[in-house]
This record gives structure tokens, C-alpha cells and sequence, in this order.
């Protein structure tokens, strides 16, 4: 390709990506007109609520941690070809797994906080590792078997709640509202510092290492190098002597361990819950960290700020309430805009076909 | 075991029991059949939860302003299909990823009804029962199958008239040989994109009239979280029938049953592990794919997308 022609290729995928987005919040903001709200007045609201009033930043990075970590997950997962919709499920088990060792296992504090890590990890490693193995052993479709999990995750959870030799904290008042466990003593919770005004947890560079690490091994080393053979062509693989069903395993469990360790950081973080295991504790965390992943389109170091993107929207509608519209209108948005981000790369996929056969045809 | 065995017999002789299953059951059905035809087509087409809960919400809008079932009913097909063509549209004709879509869908519907749901508060009812004379005499089913607001009964027309269309038609073959050998559809004329678009609109207007019945003949009240998962179960329970009409139908009565004892036991005296009985259907399905995954031969092209010229 010419440099005039790679040139010009930029310059119609930047169009593109900025003329879709641009549509997305036109819809938006359509739609909040319909119900008789102002868009400006919306939009400022978010925007005070996510990041421009004073300490809100804290906030929106302590829903961009979990987020980060999902959608890191699923880019190794879609790296090898499978395809895994079941975060949510491995983040409220990875919570859970995380909730019942903080409870169990005595010592100081930093070795529990670490143990209540790695057993998210576990927890979320398991409950892909299952879809894994299916996939794997009985040729089960992975899609259907994580989504299908999500629903078995969440019951399971329940249930613990409701058993105190599971999760159920022993001294919560019993009730339908009680349904919680233990909160974490304050020793073992993640330590927040405060730059700026701005309160957050430590683990948010936790996450910025671990989303460099991960760009940089699966982009520059051979685990990395082994996973995109297999996901690009599986019989290239096989001649190459990598085997499909070992990187499919190990990218499955790393895809499901991130969504364990996100749910692990949801516990210890402190930005929500309170420091508790609560049913519904997930509150789509591991839908939207999906959503993350495709819109960085499978890129490690798109993940950071299209995640921070998708937190401001959830912090900044908790300043909705004051321009009198429902909050769930950031729902909407988030939607749009993942749908409007979905149609670039499709529209370029076509057009430079359509090119490319035309330049064919007059030679074949 | 004997606990067991005799809550079976309890339920087994209830008629309520029966009534109840079926109610759950045919919203299943409405949106397992429009799923069949789409999984035939080759799309495994996860939005089908966001088409009932378009239909749900549509068909609300449409009783709130007119005041007549039939027009929510329609309102509520309508929708369905409105969410179909952004699935059809997107994932089969700008190549798109149509798991990527259809959760997208499932998301941004879910967003767009609560928002506008809260701002609109729709105020509904359900459909008046409609008994079918003599029919519902039948002791125990009677009730169940023939003693139903009248929306029920269209179910009774969806599913023969889905059947013929793909079994009997030829552009039913042509779905078909789409799901199966797209390449060779292709070069025997056939545009499998069109095909496979089309198989999706039927499904939603499928599940949108299954989110319509939902809303006017049985829950009455329009609520965000009145689907809940019941699109999934209905994509389950295409897959649980192995991918013919008759096991998938099949398949929604069963999990129809499952998810009603939630119901029925408590009424009849029966404590019962809640958190069980909804994730059986799932639990069911996972073993019964782990099971006979080898045995049933489920369309060739599943989840395939076609490209001329890539394979």
C-alpha cells in the first residue's frame, strides 16, 4: 500500500469512529429531549459527577479498577479465538471465593489481603475453567456455557448468603433485607491513599501494571505470539506444534481469573458494598468490562481509558437526581456509544473488500 | 425420595399447577420458536431477551395509549422486530460479531425501557381469560391449555405457521441450507445474508409478540426486570431440543414446569431450595449438551458468519 493511500485509510477511520460517536450522543441526546430534559444541563451533571467537581476522580477510578481487569480478561480470551460472555458470573464467584477466604484464613492483614487476591483469582479461574473444559473435553460451545454459568453464579451466590457457613455473616440481623456477609476488618482492606483531593484505592496501579504486563506479553513474548497463531488458524498451529486446547485452557483460565480478581478488587476496594458481599454484588460490572474490551477492540492499552469512559458514565449519573431525569438514562449512553464504536472497523472491513475486488476483477 | 416423590404426585394432580407451567411456559415458547428459525438460519442470536423486553415495553405503550390488547400486541411484535433488524442489519450485512451485537442490544434495551419506562409509567392490564368451550373440561390440562387470557391462544398459530414456513416452503429450505452449507447456498443462487437477516426478523416479531403476551396476558404491570433470563431459557431450550420445533417446544414446557414450581410448591406446603430451581434449567442444559453434544447434529454454519470468498 502507498503512503498516499495508508494516509487516506487514517483519515477515513478517524472520520468514521468520530462520526459514529458523534451520532451516538446526538441519539442521546435526542432521547433525553424526548422526555423534556435539557441534553447541556444532563451532560454537565455527568460531567460534574464523574470527574470536574472536586474528588469525584476518586470515585470513577475506583470503577474503572474492576472494569480494567475484566477487559483484560476477555482480550486474552478473545486473543485465542473463544469467546467468553460470562464475566459476570466469574466476578460474583471470584467475590465469593474472595468473601469466604477473608472470613476463614487468620494472619496479618497484608498476607490476608493478598490470600483474599489470589482467591478471587481461583474463584473466577474455576467457574471459566469449567467452560473451558467443556469446550475442550465435550466440544460444548464456550459461548453458551459461560453465559448459561452467569445465572448458575448468581443462584449459587444467593445461596451463600443465605447460609452462614458459606457467606452469611452469623451476626446480621435476620431478614429478607440481611442478606450480607461479613464486613472486612479494616486491616485487611485495600489501602486507599489521597492525591489531589482525590480518594482511591491503591489497586488502581495494581491494575495499570497488570494491564501494561499483559499488553506487553501478548504483543512481545511467546505465550503471547503461541495464543494468535491459534486464534488466527488453528491448523497452522497444529503443524506449528502449539497445541489449541492447552492455550485455549490457559487463556481461558487467565479470562476467568482477571473477572475473579476484578471481583476480589470490588470486595477489598471499598468503592462498593462497603467492604461486603451483598446479592447482586456485581451491579453489571462484568457486562460493561466486556463492553470495555470490545470497544478497545481487543487493544491491552485502549483498555485504561475506554474503561475510565464507561466509569465516569456510572459515577457521573449519581448527580442526575438534580436535573429531575432518571439515572438509568447513562444505561442508554453506554449503550449507543458501544454500538456506535461497534460500526467502524465493520464499515471499514467492507469497504476495503469492495476495494480490493474491484482491483481483483480486472485481472482475475 | 419419598418427599420427592410425593410433591411430583401433589403437582402432577393440581390443576393450578398445570395453569401455572403453561403460563410460564408459552412466553418461552413465543421466543423459542422465532429462535429456531433464526439458530436454522445459522445465527446464534443472543438478543432474543432484549425482543421480549422490547415487546414487553411497546406492548405496554400500546395499551396505555389506546386501550386495546390487540394494539399492544402489534406494538409489541413491531418492536421486536425493531430490535431484530439492528441484530440482522449489523451482524449480517456490516459483519459485525453477532454475539458482540446481540449483547450490546440486550444491554442498550434494557437501558432505553427502564429510562423511558420510569419517565412514561405505562399503566396496563391484563387481558380478559377467554375459555374455550368443552375443551376446557379436560380435567386437569383443560384449564392450562384452553382456559387462558386470550393472547395464549396465538401460540397455537405461531408455532404450525413457523413450522410450515421452514419445513414446507421453499424459502424455508433455503433457511435452512443457509445454516448448513452457506457456501454451497451460495452458488446455487441463494443470497445468504438476506436469508439469514430475514430468519432473524421472523424471530423477533416472534419474541416481541411473546414480550406482549408476557405484559398483557399474565404479568399486567410493565417492570425492567420483567424478562428475567426468560430469553435465555428459550434460547436453552432450542438448543436442549436439538434443534427441531417439536424438542424445542418440548424443552420450554419442561423448563416452563421447572420455573413455575417456584409457584406452585410453596402453595401446596413444600419448602423448596429456590437458588436450585433457577439455575436448573441452565444446569440442565450444560449437561444435557455436555451429554449428548456428539449425538445431536446442530446446524453445520452455527455462529458462522459469511463472507464470499472466506470460509
Amino acid at each position: 500500500m502507498s503512503a498516499r493511500t495508508a494516509q487516506g485509510r487514517v483519515v477515513e477511520v478517524v472520520a468514521l469512529y468520530a462520526g459514529c460517536g458523534l451520532a451516538a450522543l446526538v441519539i442521546s441526546g435526542l432521547i433525553v429531549e424526548a422526555v423534556g430534559a435539557d441534553w447541556s444541563t444532563v451532560g454537565g451533571a455527568l460531567l460534574d459527577g464523574s470527574v470536574r467537581k472536586p474528588g469525584r476522580w476518586g470515585g470513577t477510578i475506583g470503577v474503572t479498577v474492576p472494569l480494567a481487569m475484566v477487559a483484560i480478561g476477555t482480550i486474552i480470551s478473545t486473543k485465542v479465538g473463544l469467546v467468553n460472555i460470562g464475566q459476570e458470573g466469574q466476578l460474583l464467584v471470584g467475590a465469593a471465593f474472595a468473601t469466604f477466604a477473608s472470613t476463614r484464613i487468620p494472619g496479618p492483614g497484608p498476607i490476608v489481603l493478598v490470600a483474599i487476591l489470589l482467591a478471587g483469582i481461583v474463584g473466577g479461574a474455576i467457574w471459566s475453567g469449567l467452560a473451558g473444559g467443556l469446550r475442550y473435553w465435550r466440544k460444548v460451545p464456550e459461548v453458551l456455557t459461560t453465559l448459561l454459568l452467569v445465572s448458575v453464579a448468581s443462584n449459587l451466590v444467593g445461596y451463600g448468603l443465605k447460609k452462614p457457613w458459606l457467606l452469611l455473616d452469623s451476626e446480621a440481623k435476620r431478614g429478607n433485607r440481611n442478606l450480607v456477609s461479613e464486613q472486612l476488618p479494616a486491616d485487611t482492606r485495600m489501602p486507599r491513599i489521597t492525591l489531589f483531593g482525590n480518594d482511591f484505592a491503591i489497586s488502581a496501579f495494581l491494575a495499570i501494571a497488570v494491564v501494561l504486563l499483559i499488553g506487553w506479553m501478548l504483543n512481545r513474548t511467546l505465550w503471547g505470539y503461541r495464543l494468535t497463531v491459534v486464534g488466527h488458524n488453528r491448523r497452522v498451529a497444529r503443524r506449528f506444534g502449539i497445541s489449541e486446547s492447552v492455550q485455549g485452557m490457559v487463556a481461558m483460565l487467565a479470562s476467568g481469573g482477571f473477572a475473579g480478581l476484578a471481583g476480589a478488587l470490588m470486595l477489598t476496594g471499598g468503592d462498593f458494598a462497603n467492604y461486603r458481599m451483598v446479592s447482586g454484588f456485581s451491579v453489571s460490572i462484568g457486562w460493561v468490562g466486556l463492553l470495555v474490551a470490545l470497544v478497545a477492540n481487543n487493544r491491552a492499552l485502549a483498555v485504561i481509558p475506554m474503561a475510565f469512559v464507561f466509569a465516569s458514565l456510572r459515577t457521573g449519573s449519581g448527580f442526575l437526581a438534580s436535573t429531575g431525569i432518571e439515572r438509568r438514562v447513562t444505561d442508554v449512553v453506554q449503550g449507543l456509544i458501544v454500538l456506535a464504536l461497534l460500526l467502524p472497523p465493520a464499515i471499514m472491513f467492507i469497504r476495503e473488500r469492495r476495494r480490493a475486488l474491484a482491483a481483483a476483477g480486472s485481472r482475475v | 425420595m419419598g418427599g420427592f416423590l410425593s410433591a411430583v404426585w401433589d403437582v402432577g394432580t393440581t390443576d393450578t399447577a398445570y395453569t401455572a407451567a403453561a403460563r410460564f411456559a408459552v412466553v418461552l415458547a413465543f421466543a423459542a420458536t422465532g429462535e429456531w428459525v433464526a439458530e436454522r438460519a445459522g445465527t446464534l442470536n443472543i438478543s432474543v431477551e432484549a425482543m421480549i423486553l422490547a415487546g414487553a415495553f411497546a406492548a405496554a405503550m400500546g395499551y396505555h395509549t389506546t386501550g386495546s390488547v390487540a394494539v399492544g400486541l402489534l406494538a409489541g411484535t413491531v418492536a421486536g422486530a425493531a430490535v431484530a433488524s439492528v441484530q440482522a442489519e449489523m451482524s449480517h450485512r456490516l459483519t459485525a460479531d453477532q454475539f458482540v451485537v446481540g449483547l450490546t442490544l440486550n444491554i442498550l434495551i434494557l437501558g432505553v425501557v427502564g429510562f423511558l419506562g420510569s419517565e412514561w409509567e405505562p399503566s396496563t392490564r391484563t387481558a380478559s381469560v377467554v375459555e374455550v368451550p368443552l375443551l376446557v373440561d379436560i380435567p386437569l390440562v383443560g384449564p392450562a391449555l384452553f382456559g387462558q387470557p386470550w393472547p395464549f391462544y396465538l401460540i397455537y398459530l405461531v408455532v404450525p405457521v413457523f413450522a410450515w414456513l421452514v419445513h414446507r416452503t421453499r424459502w424455508g429450505l433455503e433457511v435452512r441450507s443457509v445454516g448448513e452449507n452457506p457456501q454451497a447456498a451460495d452458488v446455487s443462487g441463494i443470497d445468504v445474508n438476506l436469508r439469514r437477516r430475514q430468519a432473524i426478523y421472523l424471530g423477533g416479531l416472534s419474541a416481541g409478540l411473546g414480550g406482549g403476551y408476557l405484559l398483557l396476558g399474565q404479568v399486567g404491570r410493565f417492570d425492567p426486570g420483567i424478562v428475567a433470563g426468560r430469553g435465555f431459557i428459550a434460547l436453552v431450550a432450542v438448543i436442549f431440543g436439538g434443534w427441531t420445533l417439536r424438542g424445542a417446544i418440548f424443552g420450554c414446557l419442561l423448563f416452563g414446569s421447572v420455573l413455575s414450581f417456584r409457584l406452585t410448591l410453596p402453595g401446596l406446603g413444600y419448602e423448596l431450595n429456590n437458588e436450585m430451581l433457577s439455575s436448573l434449567p441452565a444446569l440442565v442444559t450444560i449437561v444435557a449438551m455436555a451429554l449428548f453434544a456428539h449425538a445431536v447434529r446442530q446446524p453445520e454454519a452455527l455462529a458462522r458468519p459469511f463472507i464470499r470468498g472466506l470460509k
